[in-house]
């Protein structure tokens, strides 16, 4: 099928022939499918840099064409054969790819087989939903990685500090009651690994960093030229901790929600490039998980829909439309050497076409993902996907 | 801050006295909500029993962590005002056998209870129950969040025993970190009008207590300094080899409460702990025992009394009395 994405005056057009991009600003041959993308965007199909769960339905209306697969399942992603049954999972309309398990069965002790993993379809590796603790299997993990050219994807929280905390210490916390860790765990963690890095030479890529100080460490490493890359979900530029107020359990996130002036500091490193990535971190969770006392809440949120219209709300904080969508494709693109997340000739014709301006109120029992636990239930936004193109195919449109 | 120790005439000022359908914490409540609640529990101090009052209600007591003294002292005060209550404890319930909680909340509002009880050891367990349930639910400790009904017993302790509240110094002691007692006190006696101290070696302090309304001490005899009253917490056992403190005698070298140490103190000083007290760790025998400064046993009568106020003012609607 030849399609083209044009606009009334047929400024920049896109051709789509075989999966591909053809052109970008040339003619619309005759019998062309016109897609009238006037008043909208055109942009490529997001990359979601982090999901839990490879939840399709979710993903195509939200925009998403491609998803990087957290190794956190029932059993863990540290087998060859799991990765390429989980490459499969969500094709044909949303590629899945997926994150290798860094140590076997996610323990964080024994170095899981990444190499054949790679060789099976793995764009990196990654620690989990947990880091790992021990400074000499990471450092070992990241000499390792980068003898194949994997990147090493980190939670960044110390272990020693974060113990049994749900929240960031902090008054909020300590009149909820709520077992805190101080936020700089996270900071002490991220000065470990990007040292480590450092030492490696190894790509890390620091699934979440999500406070002033971090965003300073990772701001400084990447002056020096450390192969480094960072991201971020919309709940830490969106909400600080008195979210849990009430003890709302989809608000029990991990690391969890920070003080405003970390919050602020997340949107100045999405403005300046520090931070490059924007995720949803997809992780729907039942209610046996979610309705339980905060502390014994799993943590998580879905947010695969919500991905754009949320990361939206970061152009009314200053931060500029084109940063926002790099965030969602060509960075992920590059971090994980993924085809798609550019509109360029010869790229994978993955596309989106969303109308920033639309209004909606995000709800989540109207959610089409596989749970509802959105801390967002509720927030009206702005800017909605209205097709979603995956491979020159029209899989989703409003 | 000061409030007047007497609240106001409600009626006259066109006010409901008490307009909470729960207890969940003291934080919730306007100072005079809170002297109300002690005002109806002075009524009670000495009295006899009144069966009547609470005739024919069920109170159910769901204690989702072992308790004693707590589980005792409000099935006591539900006895003496005649309702009939029952209690529901980890070790025979179905929780054991994998009901969540929110199942268990459920069961216990189909048997229509009156009023429910209930301690749990997660921080907002309680608030997530009531919303749950038709009856009243009264807060009796969620984790490290609050335990209202300590806090204000404390309170009604302190004021029959000082005459006042405001303006005396309250220095609490301990592990301040794990306790609801001290953040219940913190908000409820800052809130009333006193000075409140927090004390305790800085891995058992918590943080942004200054926030809370409370001075911040690590050294026992500053901390002590001109105080009023003395509150001791207790220390968990598993506590005190070497996770929070080296050992138990190291802290009562530091942190125990001996008779020298309470010399720094106000001649008239009111010693309190919510029990159960660990001799000898956190404090001294001879102080727990000197009855002219320990109120810890007042304490407890207190607390019976303030139970009753509490259960009788929250089921006043459901058993039309005028006015509620």
């Amino acid at each position: 099928m030849v399609i083209a994405f044009t606009n009334a005056a047929n400024v920049a057009t896109v051709l789509v022939r075989d999966r591909l991009i053809e052109s970008v600003g040339g003619p619309v041959p005759e019998g062309a499918r016109i897609v009238d993308c006037a008043g909208k965007h055109l942009a490529p199909g997001l990359i979601d840099a982090g999901v839990f769960v490879a939840d399709a339905a979710a993903c195509l209306a939200g925009g998403i064409t491609r998803v990087v697969l957290m190794p956190d399942r029932t059993p863990p992603l540290d087998d060859p054969a799991l990765i390429s049954w989980a490459q499969r999972i969500g094709k044909p309309h949303v590629w899945v790819h997926p994150l290798a398990a860094a140590t076997r069965g996610l323990e964080g002790t024994e170095l899981a087989e990444i190499g054949l993993c790679r060789e099976a379809g793995a764009v990196g590796c990654a620690t989990g939903r947990s880091g790992i603790a021990d400074a000499g299997v990471m450092h070992r993990l990241l000499q390792y990685a980068h003898g194949f050219g994997m990147v090493v994807v980190t939670h960044a929280e110390d272990e020693g500090l974060a113990g049994d905390a749900v929240a960031t210490e902090g008054e909020f916390a300590t009149r909820m009651g709520l077992p805190a860790a101080p936020a700089f765990a996270e900071a002490l963690r991220v000065a470990r690994d990007l040292r480590l890095a450092e030492a490696t030479g190894g790509a890390l890529h620091i699934r979440q960093v999500t406070t002033a100080e971090s965003i300073d460490l990772v701001r400084d490493a990447k002056a020096r030229g450390l192969p480094v890359t960072c991201g971020v979900t919309p709940a830490h530029f969106l909400l600080n901790e008195q979210s849990v107020s009430g003890y709302r359990s989809f608000a029990r996130l991990s690391p969890p929600l920070r003080h405003d002036d970390d919050r602020r500091a997340v949107i100045a490193g999405l403005a300046d490039g520090t931070i490059d990535v924007i995720a949803s971190g997809h992780d729907p969770r039942t209610q046996e998980d979610k309705r339980l006392p905060f502390a014994d809440a799993a943590p998580g949120m879905t947010g695969a829909e919500t991905l754009l219209a949320l990361a939206l709300t970061l152009t009314n904080e200053g931060v500029i439309l084109d940063t926002v969508l790099a965030a969602m494709t060509s960075a992920p693109a590059r971090i994980f050497g993924l085809p798609g997340g550019t509109v360029a000739p010869g790229a994978a014709a993955d596309l989106i076409v969303f109308d920033a301006q639309a209004p909606w109120r995000i709800d989540a029992d109207a959610s089409v993902a596989s749970a509802g636990n959105t801390p967002f239930d509720g927030l009206a936004v702005q800017g909605r996907v209205t097709m979603t193109v995956k491979g020159g195919d029209i899989v989703w449109s409003a | 801050m000061t409030v007047s120790a007497s609240h106001p005439d409600f009626a006259a000022a066109g006010v409901h006295p008490f307009p909470h359908r729960h207890l969940l914490g003291v934080a919730d409540l306007a100072p005079w909500q809170a002297l109300y609640l002690l005002d109806e529990a002075e009524r009670w101090i000495g009295q006899p029993a009144a069966r009547d009052t609470l005739a024919g209600l069920t109170v159910i007591n769901a204690f989702f962590e072992n308790s004693t003294r707590t589980l005792l002292s409000f099935e006591i005060a539900g006895k003496r005002l005649g309702a009939d209550v029952v209690n529901m404890t980890v070790g025979t319930s179905s929780v054991k056998k994998g009901e969540t909680l929110l199942d268990t909340a459920l069961t216990l509002n189909a048997m229509h209870p009156d009023a429910i009880v209930i301690r749990h050891q997660a921080a907002g367990a309680v608030e997530l129950i009531a919303a749950k349930v038709d009856c009243p639910v009264l807060n009796a400790g969620d984790g490290r969040h609050e335990h209202p009904t300590q806090a204000l017993l404390d309170a009604l302790t302190i004021r029959r025993r000082k005459g006042r509240i405001e303006g005396l110094t309250v220095a609490i002691c301990g592990d301040i970190l794990h306790s609801r007692v001290a953040r219940s006190n913190f908000v409820l006696l800052s809130n009333l009008g006193a000075q409140v101290r927090a004390v305790a070696p800085p891995t058992l302090l918590g943080t942004d207590l200054e926030r809370m309304g409370a001075e911040v001490f690590t050294s026992m005899d500053e901390g002590l300094d001109g105080a009023d009253v003395v509150m001791m917490l207790r220390l968990q056992r598993e506590r005190m080899t070497g996770a929070y403190i080296p050992s138990p005698r190291e802290y009562f070298r530091f942190h125990g409460l001996t008779a020298a140490r309470l010399a720094k103190a106000r001649p008239d000083v009111l010693v309190m702990h919510p029990g159960p007290m660990n001799r000898g760790v956190e404090i001294a025998t001879e102080v727990a025992d000197d009855i002219a400064r320990s109120a810890i046993t007042e304490q407890v009568e207190m607390g019976v009394a303030v139970r009753m106020a509490c259960l009788d003012v929250l089921t006043r609607s459901r058993r039309g009395v005028a006015g509620w």
